[in-house]
């Protein structure tokens, strides 16, 4: 039991650390960022306890409704408190330091966890929970890892794996006209094909995954359901001994996160009847947080092919379709 | 947040001591082993000099190690990342260290070698070493 306690106590330790620095950058940053004369080392604190309250699931009827809300709330809540600590920020940068402050706040998180566990382990002398506590300790560190690499990006504003279907989106939209649509999304028409695209991606550069269900809804309902296709492109989890990079194809809704954008997709696509089909760029979770790998961006290209394949494989020219990017935006502008 | 800090410690005090009397020992070891040599003894010289060297080295060997695992749980190197800048026109090419305000699609003052135009950043990325890459797909 003894080499298992300090087997968790080593990892604790590198937890700590993590946290620590984390702390430590996010207020540095914070400084720098918004030119503060007063210490926001408080307010800091303040954040990287927040907490959310999942909505009730006993009764699920609405329960998407609810949860969105809360999320809502929440997303206004991290901005209005970023915009207290940094008043000098800019729209960008308050992007980048509440998506830093949310890293700290996730590194924070899996400290106070796994300390819990730890010692409770140690007060009721149980070889159960340290036992169970030093089995998945790996992939909870690999996690850490990735969020403390993550928070990295965000301060510098790099863009991170799970960017791709962002990416992939922008090289899309290049050289065409942009407009802004639902809450933080930006939408432009490009021909490929012969066929009428309207291709969709977060607002960039700042860390932003805006709402593409919404927006994706928004432009089924403009066209009266006349949609041939809609593709969405994201970065997707692989599994061990696969490669990054790697893309696949398949059909439904490729958006990650709580699914209310997903139930969005998916319940406007039934209504009209449109067919989606989804690209994932495949990476683990690591590299999905820190910043692009090489791999990723070789992958863009493929990607593109794929979108432009399925166009000519599964609609005709003259139709209308939705090609849109999910991810993290950060470091990618449009 | 920090009222209570956790009981962790860099390394076991324990071990260190353990290793502190086995380096100690040794030395003592070796320095019987050459009073033994000086005596002219030098079976019994040679049998403190081989356990003396043998228990240095595995002392520091030991040492190493866990000074090498502290410096593997502090640092959190930084993985030096790349920004392609090219040029719109003629397709131009310059890969350079990613610099604080890049962004891809950024339109950047620097102008191309080859025909002047304004040059735009079309990627920025990080490579991971063929180490990593070959644990990756290892099967």
């Amino acid at each position: 039991m003894m080499i298992m306690v300090r087997e968790v106590e080593g990892s604790l330790f590198k937890l700590k650390l993590m946290r620590d620095e984390a702390r430590k950058a996010a207020i540095n940053n914070i400084k720098e960022t918004g030119k503060l004369e007063t210490d926001p080392t408080g307010h800091v604190d303040r954040f990287l306890e927040y907490f959310a309250i999942a909505p009730v699931d006993t009764d699920p009827s609405g329960v998407i409704w609810r949860l969105e809300h809360l999320l809502d709330v929440r997303d206004v809540r991290f901005k209005d408190d970023v915009k207290l600590m940094a008043p000098k920020a800019d729209e960008t940068q308050v992007n980048n330091l509440e998506l830093m402050l949310e890293a700290a706040l996730a590194l924070n998180l899996i400290y106070r966890v796994i300390r819990h566990y730890y010692l409770l382990g140690k007060k009721t002398l149980s070889l159960y929970v340290i036992m169970q506590l030093q089995m998945i300790l790996p992939l909870i560190m690999r996690e850490a890892e990735a969020y403390a690499s993550a928070q990295k990006a965000f301060t510098l504003g790099q863009p991170i794996g799970d960017g791709a279907g962002a990416l992939v989106a922008a090289k899309l939209m290049q050289g065409h006209e942009k407009t802004k649509v639902e809450k933080d999304m930006i939408l432009a028409h490009v021909p490929i094909e012969g066929r009428n695209a309207y291709v969709l991606k977060a607002e960039g550069p700042g860390g932003n995954v805006g709402k593409p269900g919404e927006a994706i809804k928004q432009v089924i309902e403009q066209n009266e359901g006349k949609i041939s296709l809609a593709i969405l492109i994201d970065a997707g989890l692989k599994l061990e001994g696969e490669k990054t990079g790697e893309v696949a194809e398949g059909i439904g809704v490729a958006i990650g996160g709580p699914e209310v954008d997903k139930y969005k997709v998916e319940e406007s696509a039934l209504k009209h009847k449109v067919p989606v089909n989804s690209i994932i760029i495949r990476e683990d979770v690591g590299d999905a947080v820190s910043p692009m790998r090489k791999e990723i961006v070789d992958a863009i290209d493929g990607a593109i092919e794929r979108v432009k394949r399925l166009l000519l494989e599964r609609t005709k020219p003259g139709d209308s379709v939705i090609v849109a990017g999910i991810g993290n935006t950060i470091g990618i502008g449009q | 947040m920090n009222q209570t800090v956790p009981p962790t410690r860099r390394f076991p005090p324990l071990l260190i001591g353990v290793i502190m009397i086995a380096l100690l020992l040794s030395l003592i070891s070796i320095y019987f082993g050459m009073t033994e040599y000086m005596l002219g003894d030098s079976s019994t010289a040679s049998f403190y000099m081989s356990i003396g060297m043998v228990t240095l080295a595995l002392s520091t060997y030991m040492l190493y190690q866990t000074r090498k695992r502290m410096i593997r749980l502090i640092s959190m190197e930084m993985q030096p990342l790349s920004s392609t800048v090219q040029c719109q026109k003629c397709g131009f090419k310059n890969i350079r260290a990613f610099k604080q305000g890049d962004y891809v699609f950024k339109e950047t003052d620097e102008a191309c070698p080859k025909d002047s135009q304004k040059m735009v950043i079309s990627s920025i990325y990080r490579e991971v070493k063929e180490k990593e890459k070959a644990k990756e797909t290892g099967y």
